[in-house]
């Protein structure tokens, strides 16, 4: 007997609440970057309970191309912490904000 | 129940069977060097008089050694990732063996056992994961030791199995297109097909720069010599697992040689027809000229397990064989290689092997 | 799946995730990571996606936090002063994030279920998404192919040292 669609519901949006919580409350850009990770992730599991649920693969592709698009946001992201510690010596969040007034 | 013990036995044969085939590594390991560069090797230890030609030293004496030793771990390092690090680079590795497979069918009691350990339809890219998740033993064992020449061997050692995972990807590629198939045990049932009546239609004719790329690729992933300047043993003391001593140390070599086999049993597999005798069906021989043979299924299954341990052996012997003819790599050479030299070179067999498919099938496809 | 299995596994998953935003020391954050992205392949291979369970080994556990821990190990990110923020917005993020799920949890339950159809032959294997792939979604596919391009140049732009 597989578990039913809600519970994987539930769970995504448990993980979902949690990559939030991350995002709010820690200040290394580093562990806010792998809080967003999380969050796709949970979206991912939603995708892909949903597309067994309805018996279509389309939730599978739209998996697939969000993988993609983490893959290359975290490249890029990854490159930007890195020349802004070049600049600045720090990954603090707080310390990183100069566009603020 | 029933088919919990069968997978079970079937997972401890493969396990038993890559252990003893890594301990009969260890051994060339030390003989075949040994011989090559013209020296006896070690055979000094002995029970009871019988040396057994160094057996007794390499299989007995150094397994007891490594493991009684004291197990250091450097002050000022993360404990648990010390701990962790010799983990997760032996257990991908080993879990790997469970999409290969080392027999046909085996016809028991009634049931049609498929000597896989486990019947993975993505057979292929389990292995690919598995490969990906080794890079972690590499990457943590050079953070937590706490030691910059093993972070710069760790570095080293991470960057290199990434770069070649690339090539060997595409390799695997183009042996997907051939076969049509991810799953390995149908591609090792693909090679029985004789061509012309008499040829056994091993995946080498079909892909030979698939395979010099895939051996390559799989040499650099396993850090051998001449891919071994993570390891550096002239120049890094012993790189990533410097500051590992005693059991986690034993680890870090087994995984070492363990991967050699891996190698040596994809290689069979994608390449050499895997458990494949030629002209031997599920019933007996039926060789080209006419003449069969009938044998019992256990027999059939017998010799074809067999044949596997032996080409695993030979692909073994071959490894250990060529780390210690060739020269290392410079790390700035190797980078090359993998990314300028393989990496090209695998896309453009991709592109030919699917453009000759194509072709090949005719207007209907 | 079972349903036990189910809770199992979900319980470690929340753990980990938790450890992953909670931990001071970002490469046991990374690992935490590591651990709540492979137990999300379990519960893709439990729901008949094989491909993409493997997918999200290879890609993200096996790439994506890999490149993380680069990251971390090049800038020698150590334990930090102040890893958090200050207490209040700790406890506002906090009750938020739970509302945030019961939100979440309430729309879905509210939402008409889905009537579960039965799964087609060869669901989740590889022939059925690459069929998909290439003919409902090919133009987002090769969009997805120009994405990662302009990444890479990107991400060489950016983490070049100025010369």
């Amino acid at each position: 007997m597989t578990p039913p669609l809600a519970w994987y519901l539930g769970l995504s949006a448990v993980l979902f609440a949690i990559g939030v919580l991350g995002v709010l409350i820690r200040r290394n850009v580093i562990v806010i970057f792998m809080a967003i990770e999380l969050m796709l992730n949970a979206v991912n599991l939603s995708f892909v309970a949903l597309a067994r649920s309805l018996g279509s693969m389309d939730g599978q592709v739209i998996v697939f191309f969000v993988m993609t698009v983490a893959a290359a946001e975290a490249a890029v992201g990854l490159a930007i912490i890195l020349s802004m510690f070049r600049n600045r010596e720090t990954t603090n969040a707080d310390e990183l904000a100069t566009l603020k007034w | 129940m029933g088919d919990v013990a069968i997978t079970a036995a079937k997972a401890l044969f493969i396990v038993l069977l890559v252990v003893q085939v890594m301990g009969l590594g260890v051994f060339f390991e030390r003989k075949v060097s040994a011989l090559i560069q013209d020296r006896i090797g070690a055979n000094r230890a002995a029970i009871l008089g019988f040396a057994g030609l160094g057996l007794v030293n390499t299989l007995v004496a150094d397994p007891i050694k490594f493991l009684l030793k004291e197990d250091v771990v450097p002050a000022g390092t993360d404990r648990v990732l010390h701990f962790l690090a010799p983990v997760l680079s032996l257990v991908p590795v080993l879990v790997t063996f469970a999409v290969v497979p080392f027999g046909d069918v085996l016809q028991v009691g009634g049931r049609t056992i498929n000597l896989q350990a486990a019947e993975l339809n993505v057979g292929v890219l389990y292995v690919l994961a598995m490969v990906s998740l080794a890079v972690y033993g590499v990457v943590l064992g050079g953070w937590a030791s706490n030691n910059r020449w093993s972070l710069l061997g760790g570095i080293r050692g991470s960057a290199q199995m990434i770069s070649y995972e690339i090539a060997m990807g595409l390799a695997l590629v183009s042996v997907v297109l051939t076969y049509n198939t991810l799953d390995l045990q149908e591609m090792a049932r693909a090679q029985g097909h004789l061509l012309w009546g008499w040829l056994p239609a091993w995946g080498i004719l079909y892909q030979p720069v698939a395979f010099l790329i895939f051996m390559t690729a799989g040499v650099a992933e396993s850090k051998r010599i001449p891919f071994d300047l993570p390891e550096g043993e002239s120049e890094l003391v012993s790189g990533y697992f410097t500051e590992y001593s005693g059991a986690k140390h034993l680890m870090f070599m087994m995984s070492d040689f363990v991967e050699v086999v891996l190698v040596a049993a994809l290689v069979t597999t994608l390449f050499f027809g895997g458990w494949q005798v030629p002209y031997l069906l599920r019933d007996g021989f039926h060789f080209p000229w006419g003449a069969a043979l009938a044998l019992p299924s256990w027999a059939v299954a017998l010799l074809q397990v067999t044949a596997f341990a032996l080409k695993l052996v030979f692909f073994t012997w071959l490894q250990i064989v060529v780390r210690w003819t060739l020269p290392r790599f410079r790390y700035d050479q190797l980078m090359r290689l993998g990314w300028q030299g393989l990496l090209p070179l695998g896309l453009v067999n991709v592109v030919v092997s699917a453009l000759v498919i194509v072709l090949a099938a005719g207007p209907a496809a | 799946m079972s349903p036990l299995l189910f809770l199992l596994l979900a319980a470690l998953t929340v753990a980990s995730a938790l450890t992953v935003v909670v931990h001071q020391n970002p490469v046991h954050s990374a690992c935490a990571l590591v651990l709540t992205l492979c137990l999300l392949a379990v519960f893709f291979l439990g729901l008949d996606a094989q491909l993409v369970a493997l997918l999200q080994v290879i890609v993200y556990a096996g790439a994506i936090v890999v490149l993380f821990l680069f990251v971390i190990m090049l800038l020698n990110l150590q334990v930090e002063a102040r890893a958090m923020a200050g207490t209040l917005l700790v406890g506002t993020a906090a009750v938020g994030g739970v509302a945030l799920a019961v939100l979440i949890v309430t729309a879905l339950r509210r939402a008409a279920p889905p009537a579960g159809r039965g799964v087609p032959a060869g669901f989740g294997e590889t022939a059925a998404l690459a069929r998909q792939l290439f003919t409902v979604y090919l133009l987002p596919f090769e969009l997805t192919s120009l994405l990662l391009l302009v990444a890479i140049v990107g991400a060489v732009a950016l983490a070049k040292k100025p010369s």
